[in-house]
């Protein structure tokens, strides 16, 4: 409890200690927190920039979306009133063909008709000239008759 | 441990008086002596200056390490425990202390700490470090240099400096002057009334007086007397033998909450002293 001079010893300490931390401990730990507190700041301000921006890309790139959809509607549509056409085009093609074969065809018929009936006609006359000459053998001249038997096979 | 230490029988009261006792060494008849400075005003208690510049040297040495490599990219767990510390001694101060000062707030630092890590000393139990001593040959140690009255006095007789500088600077001579006699009751300074000046004069100058050297005394006493009055118990626990475990854990428990508050009080008014002397009222 004396009073003595650990008083002074110790108020000496204590300057000398208040000294130190004065110049070498707190400066350089109150800047660092500080600069600390700046980068945080800084930081935020940063991020929320970011934030921003990537809403805005957001929005354009929603925007880019909505008129590539409108086009491609479009385009569709485009494409589906051009495969009508063709498809009609290559209907009303297809029953011209139709009808122009069938034409070419009944001709060809007709033809071969007229041709087989010539020939059968013919044949005909041949045979009723023959079946003719068989039978008149005995009574008619060949010569004396011809002209009559010409005349009934343009006839026949 | 306790009243069965290692030397020899000894009562209660032998056991108490040697951990009340600091190592002292003086100069008698030019040759120097240990422990026996009794009443001897150069004498110095050796144990309490050691403590209290080695606990000083452990603050300097973990802060300025931290203030060293203190960077911001990657703080360490020190630097941001350090910081924390900081923090909270930068707030207290700019809650109090209006004006600019680059020294108020390490000085709050500095006091907070060293005192904490003084009173930290009492949590230590209080035979290991005395016994410790005995062994290599010294006969008294005691450990809490906050429990020694110089050494708290030797603290607010600084800060009591710091305040008296403070006024000075900032109110001028004339004003530590009008400060110690001009209140708190206004003398008249003209009129029939001048006759009373001197008296009122007089009567201001005791009653401020007083309440400046309160400051110093009333910051170092408080400290010194709840440490004091800690320690004392802790010893009075020691003495009760195998009884004092479950005591002794109780009283530690409750001294680390008493160990931290009597640092930021002491830190705490000096801070306010300091705001008083250096804001206008």
């Amino acid at each position: 409890m004396d009073i003595n001079m650990t008083l002074i010893g110790q108020t000496v300490a204590m300057i000398v200690f208040v000294w130190f931390c004065m110049k070498f401990i707190w400066p350089p730990i109150m800047e660092a927190i500080e600069e600390r507190q700046k980068e945080i700041a800084d930081g935020l301000a940063a991020a929320e920039k970011g934030q921003q921006s990537l809403d805005k890309a957001k929005a354009e790139a929603d925007e880019i979306i909505g008129d590539a959809r409108k086009q491609a509607t479009i385009i569709l549509d485009q494409a589906n009133a051009r495969a009508n056409e063709i498809v009609a085009e290559g209907k009303a093609d297809g029953i011209q063909e139709r009808d122009r074969q069938l034409a070419v065809a009944t001709a060809e018929v007709e033809q071969e008709t007229n041709r087989a009936r010539e020939e059968l006609r013919g044949q005909v006359s041949a045979i009723a000239v023959a079946s003719a000459e068989k039978i008149l053998q005995r009574e008619i001249d060949e010569k004396a008759h011809e002209d009559i038997l010409s005349k009934l096979a343009a006839e026949l | 441990m306790a009243a069965e230490g290692g030397h020899g029988p000894q009562s209660s009261g032998d056991y108490i008086a040697h951990h009340l006792q600091n190592l002292q060494v003086c100069k008698v008849d030019d040759a120097w002596v240990w422990n026996q400075c009794a009443g001897n005003p150069i004498a110095i208690n050796v144990d309490s200056m050691f403590f209290s510049i080695f606990l000083g040297l452990i603050f300097v040495w973990i802060f300025g390490r931290a203030a060293k490599k203190a960077s911001n990219r990657e703080p360490g767990k020190m630097q941001a425990f350090v910081e924390i510390v900081i923090d909270f001694i930068d707030s207290s101060v700019k809650d109090t202390f209006h004006g600019k000062s680059k020294l108020i707030a390490p000085l709050a630092l500095t006091i907070f700490v060293w005192v904490f890590f003084m009173n930290l000393m009492d949590l230590i139990p209080v035979d290991w470090l005395p016994e410790l001593g005995l062994l290599i040959g010294v006969p008294y140690l005691k450990v809490v240099p906050t429990t020694d009255v110089n050494i708290t006095f030797g603290m607010s007789i600084a800060v009591f400096c710091l305040i008296i500088f403070y006024t000075v600077k900032n109110k001028g001579v004339g004003g530590f002057i009008s400060e110690l006699t001009l209140h708190p009751i206004a003398p008249p300074l003209k009129g029939p009334g001048l006759i009373a000046a001197p008296f009122i004069i007089a009567f201001n100058f005791i009653l401020e007086s007083v309440s400046l050297l309160a400051k110093p005394l009333s910051l170092s006493l408080r400290l010194f007397g709840n440490m004091f009055a800690g320690e004392l118990i802790f010893i009075l626990i020691a003495v009760l033998g195998i009884w004092q475990l479950p005591l002794h854990f109780a009283w530690a428990v409750f001294h680390v909450l008493i160990v931290t508050l009597q640092a930021f009080i002491f830190m705490m008014l000096t801070i306010v002293y300091l705001s008083l002397a250096s804001e206008e009222h």
